[in-house]
């Protein structure tokens, strides 16, 4: 704090100014020692209230001579400001002072536990399924959806297999109760009964994913009585099984973000798809799990039957209403667990049905991870 | 099925090895699921001579051998077997070996203090048999120092899935043909023996069943004499898995894994009268060769005679008139069945055998009579005896087929470019016949080519699928459209919201212990309960989410969780008073245990609490669309809820959107739950869809000029009154002035009459364009005291 002291010296009222002047210098010095606002007030009624001598010392400007008053003017403005800004500066000081003690008892000892809300996961299977929209949305496909428990004839005859076919057998079917005249309704063993319901609803063309719940009777290690899969339909003019091969390579690669996905196609048998194909996806294992990626001819390399495919069968497509000869198209359906399993390194599928809240935590997926083909449709750890 | 290299080299002439084979069948649709080389199990397995065998000092059942292995150096080998003996010949596994049975690497050691150099081998031990009474013998002639593998001829095994619709591929001959086709070495054509006729047929048969036997050829051989099939064939038998009986039976095996024809063999002598293929009389019995009986119905084809039935037509044979050793005249069937009608009886009698797996997929047509020949001759050459002619009743299903193709199709189905020249080439090569019209005459066998498409498979399968390019599906034109439904959009948001709002997505089982289901069902007929569940546990579909999630927690409590806090998005399945079918979109929510843990700052743990349930049910309602502002907070959430802390919300008095609240002590009990649990289940099919207009503006943002108003009021109500009325009451005073009424303030005790609480509102009044007058809150005032005390709430003083 600068002080500045103003000492006349050659004055007719040299006394009486000196006696002001140590009247300031005094108020300056118990401005210095006070330790409370009320101190800092008292000095300053004590000058410049009504009563103050400073406030005295103003009035006797009135009384003076021009030429004194040109004299005495600026030395008495010039006490005025200096013990008004002393105040000022003192009492800002003091409660600088009180503000400081006051936040040093307000300490917290911040390395105690911030509590936060929980946090809440979405399930791998939603998170994939919302993948696998997000992917087909860009090829055109839209979602479609239908009955789980279903009935004999969009579960198997419309697909090509009738009652006697052999193929049925190897469904291990859930039935419910004879409901006479034969009927019988199911649990539906794959999705593709909503290939058939969508086709008579919508006719062609048309480009569907179905993903969702199947059902077949069969627990083991690897296979649940309950799971997930995702169906996928195109009919329209001239798509043949390059196009099927196309779709299939080009979903992968999205959904695996990786360039080196490579497919192997083998015939197979489907009653519902003619030609049907059995698609391979090469794969490595890295760190006691199953990366896929590469050719599985490579070195280190295998191949995994990862789905089933081919082109719609003509009497599917009669069956469905669609008009064989100038409509064609293919089908695939894969399973969304075994996706998940395969991206995210899952190795227990009856884990995905257990709800238990550590594995939800620990495979769930943030709200936020809304997948999106700017930002990716994969989500990070 | 299974079947060796070595019986395919009978029909394939081919250079390539094992493995080239297997990728090749692969390639066209054969799916080789393992290889089982016994070499390579046997490597290090040597035929020995014991020179010498002498006791073991140390230990009674011990020998000490000195065996020749070939080496010209005598090895010493301790062994314990009791035919060990000197001279003897056998199979030493020398160090290093790998015993096939057990899996240990033999070495180098010494067995009470006597060194041995290996380990003579037991039939078990090489996994060749379940011998192990002793070491294997080897005829005196058998070479020693010579490989066992090789000695005794193994040969790799592949293990093939044959797809249901390639039945012709279920002998080794058609997979033959097949690899023969796409290049891999050349077929051999089957010699079909010409069978002399050396006695007239000398018995009856005929079909009375023409639909599900057209076809019943037969005929008989006289003094055979019936023993072990020779070696040859009970090696390639055992090779496929198929255990040896006796020569006349293994020969009906051979004949059907060679060519995929079953066909059966009875014993003369124990059949009295004509053998007539006709439909079995209900309840009819037959004992079968598994030693089963089996009762029979009239939708099924049976081969009788006079006296009883001898077998379920295509499926399996009587043990009444099984060949035996004894046997010295067979009669041998070879028939055609239609294939739904064995499926039909196989399902119903749950009774599988290899026949049956080849007669309902189909059998070839065309092989009676040859079948017939080749399966005489084996017998004849492994049994002797002497052939009679061959009887025929009734003819196989017509066999001509001509599908007309356009092999243009090949690339525009098959996406594959083939000359048309390898196209007639690989359809000739599979004995499809070709006329220079593109008529192509389907083999009878074929019963899986329908029509062009099937044709463009068997072209594109042994062309090869890697030659199809990946080619582009066309994008559409235009601009992208939502490609989810507006529920599939509803459901995304909820999953993700209710995941931000805290809770855990989980999935359970559609299907319920039927208790379980029973608890949380209107009624028991609106329950769909499984007539074949895999368990009682998953028994019903489940008409409610919450009972899954409940078992959930319930898990996760007994894993030692404080609480769980789970979702689940998904159908409720109801059975409507019609019978008809409903799958509900639905979201369940099961909060249970502690909210919040203790903390130092919140104190001890807190549990959750029926509002927890109701905050998230309203949030979640009101991001599904549904009118909030407008619900209802009323009625009976259901016997599963506690009575006095569950509710509905509801629109007007029928529309359910939601029911929340705790659980009943009842529920909790039946579900073996301690601690409290709330619930809610939002039903997605009752909220009402939102018109949309199509535009996404917003109407224009028009703040009030003027500040709002708030003034608080108290009202002494009944104590039952709820306070949602009273809200509704005051809201509802002044429709346009007052923009929101809000309880702060419940209060029941001191200062408050019995029977009576005070309901404290907190009421927000908008000014429009000029500020209130004192008169004109004066009137709403009025208003909103009069509203209440309608409902029998008085202003407190």
């Amino acid at each position: 704090m600068e002080r500045r002291f103003f000492f006349a010296r050659n004055s007719s009222s040299g006394l009486a100014m000196t006696q002001n002047e140590q009247k300031l210098t005094d108020a300056l010095e118990r401005l210095q020692r006070a330790e409370d606002p009320a101190q800092v007030e008292a000095i300053r009624i004590e000058a410049l209230g009504k009563q103050g001598w400073l406030s005295a010392l103003m009035k006797t400007l009135g009384s003076m001579s021009p030429e004194e008053r040109t004299r005495e003017a600026p030395r008495i403005q010039e006490m005025r400001a200096t013990i008004a800004s002393a105040i000022d500066e003192r009492k800002a000081a003091l409660e600088a002072a009180a503000l400081e003690r006051r936040l040093q008892t307000e300490r917290l000892d911040l390395t105690l536990p911030a509590s936060d809300g929980p946090r809440g996961t979405v399930h791998p299977v939603s998170q994939v399924m919302d993948e696998l929209a997000e992917i087909f949305a860009d090829l055109g496909f839209a979602v479609a959806t239908g009955p789980e428990i279903e009935d004999d004839w969009h579960n198997f005859t419309a697909l090509n297999m009738a009652e006697t076919h052999p193929a049925r057998a190897m469904h291990d079917t859930f039935y419910f109760p004879d409901e006479g005249a034969g009927k019988r309704m199911l649990l539906r063993t794959h999705t593709s009964p909503v290939q058939i319901r969508s086709m008579m609803q919508n006719g062609a063309p048309i480009r569907i994913i179905a993903p969702g719940r199947v059902y077949r009777s069969d627990s083991d290690a690897t296979h649940t009585p309950m799971f997930h899969q995702v169906e996928g339909l195109v009919i329209d003019r001239g798509i043949h099984l390059g196009h099927l091969k196309w779709t299939l390579e080009t979903f992968l690669k999205a959904f695996f973000e990786r360039d080196d996905i490579v497919l192997r196609l083998r015939p197979s048998y489907f009653p519902f798809t003619e030609p049907s194909v059995e698609v391979d996806v090469g794969y490595s294992h890295q760190s006691g799990r199953r990366v896929v990626g590469g050719s599985g001819d490579a070195e280190g390399h295998d191949w995994m039957e990862l789905l089933g495919s081919g082109m719609v069968n003509r009497r599917v497509l009669e069956f469905a209403g669609v008009d064989p000869d100038e409509y064609q198209g293919f089908a695939f359906g894969v399973g969304v667990d075994r996706l998940a399993m395969l991206k995210y390194g899952m190795n227990d599928l009856r884990a995905f049905f257990d709800g238990d809240n550590r594995w939800l935590q620990h495979y769930g997926f943030s709200a936020f991870d809304q997948p999106t083909l700017s930002a990716g449709v994969g989500a990070r750890p | 099925m299974k079947f060796s290299a070595e019986w395919l080299g009978d029909h394939l002439t081919t250079d390539a090895d094992a493995q080239d084979i297997a990728d090749a069948l692969n390639r066209i649709g054969h799916e080789v699921e393992g290889i089982d080389d016994p070499a390579q199990r046997l490597a290090g397995f040597k035929v020995a001579r014991v020179l010498t065998a002498e006791r073991h000092p140390d230990a009674d059942k011990l020998q000490v051998l000195t065996v020749d292995a070939g080496d010209g150096t005598p090895l010493q080998v301790v062994c314990g077997a009791p035919n060990a003996r000197a001279g003897m010949t056998g199979v030493l596994g020398l160090p290093g070996a790998v015993v096939p049975a057990s899996g240990m690497t033999l070495k180098k050691s010494a067995i009470r203090g006597v060194e041995s150099n290996g380990m003579m081998c037991s039939v078990r031990e090489l996994e060749l048999g379940d011998e192990h009474d002793g070491i294997i013998e080897l005829p005196a002639d058998a070479p020693v120092g010579a490989a066992f593998a090789s000695y005794a001829a193994t040969s790799p095994v592949f293990d093939v899935a044959i797809t249901p619709n390639r039945p012709d591929c279920m002998g080794v001959y058609g997979i033959a043909r097949d690899l023969a086709a796409a290049g891999v070495g050349m077929l051999r054509q089957v010699e079909v023996p010409d069978i002399a006729a050396r006695h007239e047929w000398s018995h009856g048969i005929c079909t009375d069943d023409q639909e599900g036997c057209p076809a019943f050829y037969a005929r008989i051989v006289r003094g055979i004499r019936n023993g072990a099939s020779p070696e040859w064939m009970q090696r390639r038998l055992l090779a496929a898995g198929q255990r040896p009986i006796n020569a006349v039976v293994d020969a009906t095996n051979y004949l059907m894994l060679a060519f995929g024809r079953p066909a059966h063999a009875y014993d003369l002598a124990k059949l009295s009268g004509p053998l007539v293929a006709r439909r079995a009389r209900n309840g009819e019995e037959i004992v079968a060769l598994n030693g089963k009986t089996y009762t029979l119905d009239d939708t099924m084809t049976v081969i009788a005679d006079d006296a009883m039935v001898h077998d379920i037509a295509g499926i399996m044979g009587g043990e009444h008139s099984g060949v035996s050793e004894e046997t010295t005249d067979v009669l041998l069937e070879i028939a055609y069945f239609d294939p739904a009608r064995i499926g039909v009886t196989g399902r119903k009698l749950g009774l599988s055998s290899d026949a049956r797996t080849r007669f309902e997929r189909g059998v070839d047509p065309a092989f009676l009579e040859d079948g017939l020949a080749i399966l005489t001759d084996l017998i004849l050459r492994t049994c002797g005896g002497e052939a009679s002619e061959v009887a025929r009743a009734g003819a196989p299903p017509a066999q001509s087929r001509v599908v007309p193709f356009d092999p243009t199709l090949t690339a525009r189905l098959g996406g594959v470019e083939v000359a048309q020249e390898e196209q007639r080439r690989i359809l000739t090569a599979l004995d499809f016949h070709v006329n220079a019209d593109w008529n192509v005459s389907v083999p009878p066998r074929r019963h899986d080519i329908e029509g062009a498409a099937d044709l463009v498979e068997e072209v594109v399968r042994i062309h090869g699928l890697d030659a199809v390019a990946s080619v582009p599906l066309p994008r559409h034109a235009g601009i992208a459209r939502p490609t989810a439904t507006a529920l599939q959009i509803t459901e995304r948001r909820l999953r993700r919201a209710a995941a931000a709002r805290g809770l855990n997505e989980a999935v359970t089982w559609s299907f319920l212990p039927q208790p379980d289901a029973r608890h949380f069902a209107a009624t028991d007929e609106a329950l769909w309960v499984l007539d074949n569940p895999i368990s009682e546990d998953m028994k019903a579909m489940r008409p409610s989410l919450i009972p899954g999630l409940l078992a959930a927690a319930k898990r996760n409590a007994d894993r030692g969780a404080s609480g769980s806090r789970l979702f689940e998005l998904g159908r409720r399945y109801i059975r409507t008073a019609d019978g008809a079918m409903e799958e509900r979109p639905t979201l369940g929510i099961v909060l249970a245990g502690e909210k919040t843990v203790r903390g130092w700052r919140n104190g001890k743990a807190a549990m959750f609490h029926p509002f927890d349930a109701k905050a998230h049910a309203l949030a979640l309602l009101e991001l599904a669309g549904a009118p909030v502002a407008n619900l209802q907070v009323a009625g009976d959430a259901g016997s599963q809820f506690h009575p006095g802390q569950s509710a509905t919300l509801r629109l007007g008095p029928k529309n359910i959107l939601a029911r929340f609240g705790a659980l009943h002590p009842a529920t909790l009990k039946a579900f073996d739950i301690a601690a409290p649990v709330m619930a809610a289940e939002i039903y997605l099919d009752a909220v009402p869809g939102k018109k949309a207009n199509g535009d996404f503006a917003r109407p224009p943002f028009a703040p009030p000029i003027l500040q709002a108003v708030t003034r608080d009021f108290a009202f002494i109500v009944p104590a039952d009154l709820p306070a949602g009325d009273l809200q509704r009451a005051v809201r509802g005073a002044d429709r346009k002035l007052i923009v929101e009424a809000r309880i702060f303030d419940v209060f029941a005790g001191q200062g408050v009459p019995d029977g009576r609480k005070s309901l404290a509102v907190e009421v927000t009044l908008q000014p429009g364009e000029k500020s209130f007058t004192e008169a004109e809150l004066k009137a709403v005032s009025d208003r909103i005291v009069a509203a209440a005390a309608k409902l029998g709430g008085e202003l407190r003083s």
